[in-house]
């Protein structure tokens, strides 16, 4: 029997005195929304498969749980992992997996929706769900089980966690939530069985029903084709968007203990224009809608009385490229200078003018100046089409040292593709340049954060079709850098290449991955994301007991005619526009922002009726007739190349 | 005119198990939001003139709890408690709110003693025995983060009290509250040889200097 709330109230009473930071498990903060259980319909529960620390800092889910306790027929709870001194605790106590507004079971809820923006949180998935008492197995589910849903960055493939979750919303979740609460409703109401439930669910546009889909292989372990096994799902599945951003949430939940952003979060707009060819968000998440700089400044003036938080976060891909954003912050500053409000602004272009943007945000100068070249050579940035000269950049840091910054830290990738050990070297020599340039400035004070990511070729991008670097690779190029970067004002950070193996694995899995999942969760990995509980080992062998070579997925150039296990989830970008981005990445030619002239990506003609909808609307794709190539600081500005890959 | 404020609430419920530092922040917001013209120092990193007594651990709970604060301008208490009250969050609430000399030195170094309530989740039957053992010892001498010290020394008080409404059996103490001499309640139940986690304890009062 499951245990009620004011049970699991009374385990929990001696319980918390001995975890480490209670309050990750008690709710009750400012704003916190509290329903009438038993008079409301629906029973929402949405899950961030991590602690309540990293949870409570996530945008999706505020906005999710905002929009849901606005109806009337439905209720939103939070639920978080439990850290390990707690799960254990749990675990002894038999106290399930609960929700922090009611103390509800999970497994009571209706409907329970994970949030999964990043790869890491698989297994936490699994626990969550072990936790709750919940079956893992969507198959083994009956009628009296939640529905589990899940949704956020990681669904553009969703495969690889293709058996626990019920169904994938894939896009933007505002308007479709409310589509699959009245449908679960609908099915609810008429008692009828769990499939037909999921069958009327992969009905919506955006939502995606693992189980109404067979995936075929071939020999060699490609995907040869995925076929429907219901009329009622569709193939592809489209990306849910919002033809115009309605206004951001604002009655943001306040923690009573710190979390990782200590920060009210307003999106000032969605997408990006830039076309990074290694960027997975830029690529899935177009097109570009911006808020209006009143809509901002009145979500900033609410959420600043509801939440009295000291510093607002203005969230987008790309800060600079938000057609508004001097006029944006001139406002802020002349409202609030002198309130002892914080301004984050992150993501800038490296030009002097985003100089000029943090330093009329005068309080924030806290904290080091960021900027991220990504590549250190011109070769490479022509690559990776974030085209950016040597000059550029240190005038920017020059412009950064004399205006008070002591810190700039500068974030690049190593791992792209092509990349030689020269090109690695050259991170060092730009490195030390940066920083002479602010010994000339400021002298000794200047410092220098380094941090080096490894490329992972993401689904969804120009580089799909490539191969990763080996860990030995990794290795290399990272001892490079740590030997070259040994100086007292460089601190260098870099990735765990063992980590980026998994990540890469995870995102570009296929749907034999999940039992890899399952095995390393039974192997005892959790908290992947977490250094300290990196477990490699359970992975591993995990891959052993699945019978799956790892570097299948990993170190593997693709064919261009290759199925991906990813195919059947659209963004809107077409995989021939992805494919022509590769080729003019080999050819070393740049894409200039699509904001100036359409590109063609795929994204017009398949929300032509959202655009023709909404005229004059927020959108930032140009007014195309016909969709016309361009190509820039190219000599053959025409010419695809036409050599294929692999 | 700058104004300073005392500031008397409870700390129970959510707030129970939340800590000094984020206790601190918790006020410093619940300022923010009433937008009372809260005095910050100056300089690169602004800090709200706030001061809280002395710091209650993680897991009791509280109705004497004390915070000084500075305000920018004089106003009226009325008018600062009802701004404050709309926006305090759950678990704090305001006992009473009085105005305190600009000069009356740091409410940390007026603290001398506090008084716990102790109610047990359990039956205690030999409660007064090993009460009595505490009371009757000359020294008790024990260890706390690797530093020797004398618990008895800070015991200033300690009895039985009746049953609370849900018949616990229950106790009352006084410890001293100084700077470096603090006594604390889950060192004395351990002393007793019971766990804190089987108890709930509550703090009843700080006791200041008059000065």
């Amino acid at each position: 029997m499951v245990l009620n709330p004011a049970e699991i109230n009374s385990k929990l009473e001696r319980i918390l005195p001995t975890v480490q930071k209670p309050a990750r498990y008690v709710g009750g903060e400012l704003n916190q929304v509290v329903k009438d259980w038993a008079t409301i319909e629906t029973h929402v529960a949405l899950v961030f498969p991590d602690i309540y620390d990293i949870g409570m800092s996530n945008l999706g889910l505020a906005i999710l749980y905002e929009l849901i306790n606005d109806r009337p027929d439905a209720l939103a709870e939070r639920v978080y992992n439990p850290w390990i001194d707690m799960e254990a605790e749990l675990r002894q106590a038999c106290i399930p997996l609960y929700s922090l507004e009611t103390r509800h079971p999970v497994s009571t809820f209706d409907i329970v929706g994970f949030t999964l923006p990043y790869e890491t949180l698989y297994t936490n998935m699994l626990n969550a769900l072990d936790l709750a008492g919940i079956p893992l197995l969507s198959s083994d589910r009956q009628e009296t089980d939640p529905l589990i849903i899940a949704g956020g960055q990681t669904a553009y493939n969703p495969e690889p966690v293709y058996k626990f979750v019920d169904a994938f919303v894939i896009g933007e979740g505002e308007q479709v939530i409310q589509e699959v609460i009245d449908t679960y409703q609908g099915w609810k109401r008429s008692s009828s069985p769990r499939q037909q439930l999921l069958s009327s669910l992969a009905s919506i546009s955006g939502v995606y029903v693992p189980s109404l889909y067979q995936v075929y292989y071939h020999q060699d372990g490609t995907v040869e084709r995925l076929a429907k096994l219901d009329e009622q799902a569709s193939y592809p599945v489209l990306k849910r968007i919002l033809p115009v951003l309605p206004p951001p949430p604002t009655r943001f939940i306040v923690p009573n203990i710190e979390t990782v952003h200590n920060r009210i979060p307003i999106e000032i707009m969605r997408g990006c224009t830039r076309g990074c060819r290694f960027c997975h968000a830029g690529m899935v998440s177009r097109p570009v809608r911006e808020r209006s700089v009143s809509a901002i400044l009145e979500a900033i003036d609410q959420a600043l009385k509801f939440t009295g938080i000291e510093e607002i976060g203005l969230l987008s891909l790309s800060s600079s490229d938000y057609t508004h954003i001097s006029e944006l912050v001139q406002a802020i500053t002349d409202k609030y200078c002198g309130k002892n409000l914080s301004i984050s602004l992150p993501s800038l272009r490296i030009e002097s003018f985003s100089v000029d943007l943090m330093d009329s945000l005068r309080d924030s100068r806290h904290g080091g100046f960021t900027l991220a070249p990504e590549a250190a050579t011109e070769h490479m940035r022509n690559i990776i089409n974030k085209p950016l000269s040597t000059e550029q950049l240190l005038e920017t840091a020059h412009q950064i040292y004399a205006r008070g910054w002591t810190t700039i830290k500068l974030y690049f990738m190593i791992g792209h593709p092509e990349e030689t050990l020269d090109d690695v070297s050259a991170i060092v020599d730009l490195c030390k340049l940066v920083l002479a340039e602010g010994h000339k400035t400021i002298g000794h004070r200047a410092k220098l954060n380094i941090g080096v990511s490894t490329f992972i070729p993401k689904p969804h991008t120009p580089f799909q079709w490539i191969a990763c670097d080996t860990v030995e690779k990794i290795q290399a190029k990272q001892t490079l850098l740590k030997q070259g970067l040994r100086h007292k004002d460089i601190k260098l950070t870099w990735t765990n290449p063992e980590v980026t193996m998994l990540e890469a694995w995870l995102s570009r899995g296929d749907r034999r991955m999940a039992d890899v999942v399952y095995q390393a969760w039974i192997n005892g990995a959790r908290f992947d994301a977490w250094q300290e509980q990196f477990n490699f080992t359970a992975w591993t062998k995990a891959f052993e007991s699945a019978q799956l070579d790892p570097s299948f997925y990993t170190h593997r150039p693709r064919n261009q005619d290759e199925v991906f296990p990813w195919d059947h989830i659209s963004t809107g970008v077409r995989k021939k526009f992805l494919f022509q981005e590769l080729q003019l990445s080999q050819a070393s030619l740049t894409r200039m922002d699509c904001r100036k002239q359409c590109i063609a990506c795929g994204i017009l003609p398949t929300y032509a009726n959202h655009r023709r909808d909404h005229p004059g609307s927020s959108w930032m794709c140009p007014e195309v007739k016909s969709p016309t190539r361009n190509i820039s600081a190219g000599t053959s500005a025409d010419i695809i190349p036409s050599s294929g890959v692999g | 005119m700058t104004m300073r404020i005392r500031i008397t609430f409870s700390k129970a419920g959510p707030m129970q198990y939340v800590g000094h530092l984020d206790l601190h922040r918790s006020w410093e917001r619940t300022f923010r939001r009433s937008c009372l013209p809260l005095e910050y120092s100056q300089g690169f990193h602004p800090q709200p003139h706030l001061n809280l007594a002395c710091a209650l651990p993680v897991g009791f709970t509280s109705q004497c709890e004390l915070l000084d604060a500075w305000l920018e301008q004089d106003m009226s208490l009325i008018e600062v408690r009802e701004a404050l009250q709309s926006t305090l969050p759950p678990g704090l609430e305001i006992l009473n709110l009085e105005n305190i000399d600009l000069h009356a030195p740091a409410l940390q170094t007026q603290v001398l003693s506090a008084v716990y309530s102790i109610h047990f989740l359990d039956d205690v039957p030999d409660l007064s025995d090993r009460l009595q053992r505490i009371i009757s010892a000359e020294h008790l001498h024990r260890l706390r983060r690797n530093k020797p010290y004398d618990l008895r020394l800070l015991i200033e008080q300690a009895c039985l009290v009746p049953p609370d409404v849900a018949g616990r059996s229950s106790m009352r103490v006084q410890l001293a509250a100084r700077d470096g001499a603090t006594g604390r309640p889950e060192e004395l139940l351990a002393e007793m040889g019971l766990k804190f986690q089987d108890s709930h304890v509550h703090r009843e009062a700080l006791k200041l200097s008059r000065n």
